[in-house]
């Protein structure tokens, strides 16, 4: 364990005293910061008597903390111990009363909220509590029609802005989205909604059983395996047209599914049986130059890409009984095992290229149901973390775009949710709440 | 040993009662010797009834013929009095004892005929009464695996065995292979996994002379599963090539 911490000592970070000494858990993740800003955010100002204001505020203020507190950078000052009082400008705000106790504040978001006429007005800031001469870190305005999900939208670029700022240089992820399957309508189609839960709707209305859905890494076409008479065929919606756009490397019955994108939007790679056994494949986005990467015997499913060479693929290979994690280059060479046993499916490669997500049960097998436990492996040494712990059963863990988040499907009982939490395992936070809910895939931005 | 000495005892009494019952029947003197002596017929009245024929479907008809002697009322029970000898034709619904008593001066003696009716007749001719889907259900059945394997079984070499058998004698018939997987393990994982077992079950049958286009194959994986209880007698259900007839 601690030559893992010692190989990438700025990405793991282990809040290690306290769990170490009560049990064998170790929290790791990347991009999660050693020191975390103690950051304050101030219920914004109302500045009109419209009788909209209060209710788009009160949406504002509460969607700008959860942002904050869950980015995963920050220690947020509890609105019990932080100054009752509302700055609307910066005339207004007394620093040095965030600055000291029990706020403790290093850095203040403070500001003001007003609609007039149907639309809505939003003036942050952000300020640093210790520097009375030139405190100001960012100051940004916004004009949007007046409504819950303009209010829950600025509120979310606002969060970004300020993560962006203090978070290393790393965009925040407020305004991605999650792609996941849904049979609450009665049917499995995909469903899309807000990185924090926010705004459920159903993308796909196809009646039979659709599963597997990732997204473009420009948001414009979403790719997913749907049940047709003849088999599963990987079908792709376009958000641009709004329609669905033909995928002909995806349609060859049998079954065509489990779709991954590259980074660049260029490449698509699924597991096919048109061969006869299920194996991975890879096209052009459009389904041309179509070709077969992999001829190993039993189910080859799952590819996720390096995302940042785009010159690898991780995926899934039943080839020695059961499944095990793999890696290869783009050509189909080089193919490296990474898993030592268990059952392990369900690859997402982090965004720096590192890591690997994934479900793993190390003691599957007949009368040994075991428990399938997000991990995360260091593709470098081969050393893992179990990330989530004796709660259900865990698996299709998808990276956010900042590699500070994951999100999976949690399954109890014959319950399945999808839950969201940062990568070292902390804050989960159940995301949806109605029928049963799986495959989560989170946005490339 | 007690519970076994009772039921000595109680048949040891079963017997001796029967044996007291039988003595008192015998007590009585033969009619025949108190009876006046009537000279032309004092011969025990004879019958003979027989059925053509015995086994018929339900619907056939069947000849009763009959002959008697020394006997003055003869009847058959359902069908009345009729002469001393005779033929009759009936359609008897299910299988039926003719029973034919005669009765004289010098006594009453019997005869029986049995005709055993079977039904429904579509056993004895399926492929016109029976419907496509019944009789494909009734001969082809589903293979089953072990968790985590599309090995086919010795078990299911038997079963598949007999599906090919039974499609080389229906040529027109075609068939879905459905690969279904238990509730463990991972969707994706699963549904290339059902491919394998339903491949698996198809090249079964294609090896055993049935053409390959006659056969679609699906793979479900842990989608549509046949039940959902969390046993291994649920889980070995769901882990299997599941046939049905393809439209």
């Amino acid at each position: 364990m601690k030559s893992f911490f010692r190989v990438f000592p700025l990405f793991l970070i282990p809040f290690a005293a306290l769990p170490l000494s009560a049990q064998d858990w170790v929290h790791t993740g990347t991009n999660l910061g050693a020191d975390r800003i103690r950051i304050a955010a101030a219920d914004f100002k109302p500045l009109s008597a419209d009788p909209q204001t209060p209710a788009l505020k009160a949406v504002f203020d509460a969607t700008l903390y959860a942002d904050l507190s869950g980015a995963g950078i920050f220690d947020l000052v509890s609105k019990s111990m932080a100054p009752q009082v509302t700055p609307g400008s910066p005339q207004e705000i007394n620093l040095p009363q965030w600055a000291a106790a029990p706020a403790n504040a290093a850095m203040v978001a403070f500001g003001s909220l007003s609609t007039d006429n149907g639309r809505m007005f939003v003036s942050g800031w952000l300020f640093d509590a210790r520097n009375t001469v030139t405190p100001q870190v960012l100051v940004k305005q916004y004009n949007d029609t007046a409504g819950e999900e303009s209010a829950r939208t600025i509120a979310h670029r606002f969060a970004d802005e300020i993560i962006l700022r203090l978070g290393g240089g790393i965009n925040g992820i407020a305004e991605t989205r999650i792609y996941f399957i849904s049979s609450r309508s009665g049917t499995k189609e995909v469903w899309v909604m807000d990185y924090d839960g926010q705004n459920q709707h159903a993308v796909t209305h196809l009646g039979t059983i659709s599963i597997s859905p990732r997204i473009s890494p420009d948001n414009s076409r979403l790719a997913f395996a749907s049940l047709d008479r003849d088999g599963w065929d990987i079908r792709m919606y376009s958000f641009d047209l709004n329609r669905y756009v033909a995928f002909p490397a995806g349609t060859a019955g049998g079954s065509n599914q489990s779709p991954a994108w590259s980074a660049d939007g260029s490449k698509v790679a699924f597991s096919s049986s048109r061969s006869g056994n299920p194996e991975i494949w890879l096209s052009d986005a459009s389904g041309s130059n179509l070709h077969k990467l992999t001829a190993f015997k039993g189910p080859n499913v799952a590819p996720t890409f390096n995302p940042r060479t785009g010159a690898q693929i991780a995926w899934v290979s039943g080839r020695t009984g059961l499944p095990q994690i793999y890696t290869m280059d783009i050509d189909g060479s080089n193919v490296q095992r990474i898993t030592d046993g268990g059952y392990a499916v369900s690859p997402s490669w982090s965004p720096n290229g590192q890591l690997l997500a994934f479900s793993w049960n190390r003691k599957y097998g007949p009368g040994d149901p075991g428990g399938d436990d997000i991990h995360v492996i260091d593709l470098a040494s081969k050393d893992y973390l179990q990330i989530t712990h004796e709660s259900g059963s865990n698996d299709f863990p998808s990276w956010a775009p900042d590699g500070r988040h994951i999100v999976f499907q949690r399954t109890i009982g014959s319950h399945t949710e999808i839950w969201s939490m940062l990568a070292d395992g902390t804050q989960q936070q159940q995301l949806t709440h109605t029928g049963n809910n799986s495959m989560p895939n989170w946005s490339w931005k | 040993m007690i519970a076994h000495s009772r039921i000595l005892t109680a048949v040891v009494l079963l017997v001796s009662l029967a044996a007291i019952a039988g003595c008192s029947k015998k007590a009585p003197p033969p009619a025949a010797e108190t009876a006046p002596a009537a000279a032309p017929m004092t011969e025990a009245p004879t019958a003979q009834l027989t059925a053509t024929p015995t086994v018929i479907s339900a619907g056939d008809q069947v000849v009763l013929s009959w002959r008697t002697s020394n006997a003055t009322t003869i009847s058959i029970d359902g069908i009345g009095d009729v002469p001393s000898s005779g033929v009759k034709t009936v359609t008897p619904a299910g299988s039926t004892s003719y029973h034919l008593v005669a009765a004289g001066p010098g006594g009453t003696t019997d005869a029986t005929a049995r005709v055993t009716v079977n039904s429904p007749p579509a056993v004895v001719v399926p492929t016109n009464t029976m419907s496509a889907e019944d009789e494909f259900k009734a001969h082809v059945r589903d293979a089953f695996f072990d968790y985590d394997t599309y090995d086919i079984r010795s078990d299911a070499q038997t079963v598949l065995a007999a599906d090919a058998s039974f499609l080389a004698s229906h040529p027109d018939i075609k068939v879905v292979i459905g690969g279904y997987c238990d509730e463990r393990g991972s969707n994706e994982y699963n549904l290339a996994l059902g491919q394998n077992r339903a491949d698996a079950a198809k090249n079964a049958l294609v090896t055993a002379g049935v053409a390959a286009n006659r056969i679609r194959v699906v793979s479900y994986g842990k989608e549509k599963p046949f039940c959902s209880e969390s046993t291994e007698e649920c889980w070995q259900q769901n882990r299997r090539a599941g046939f049905t007839l393809d439209r």
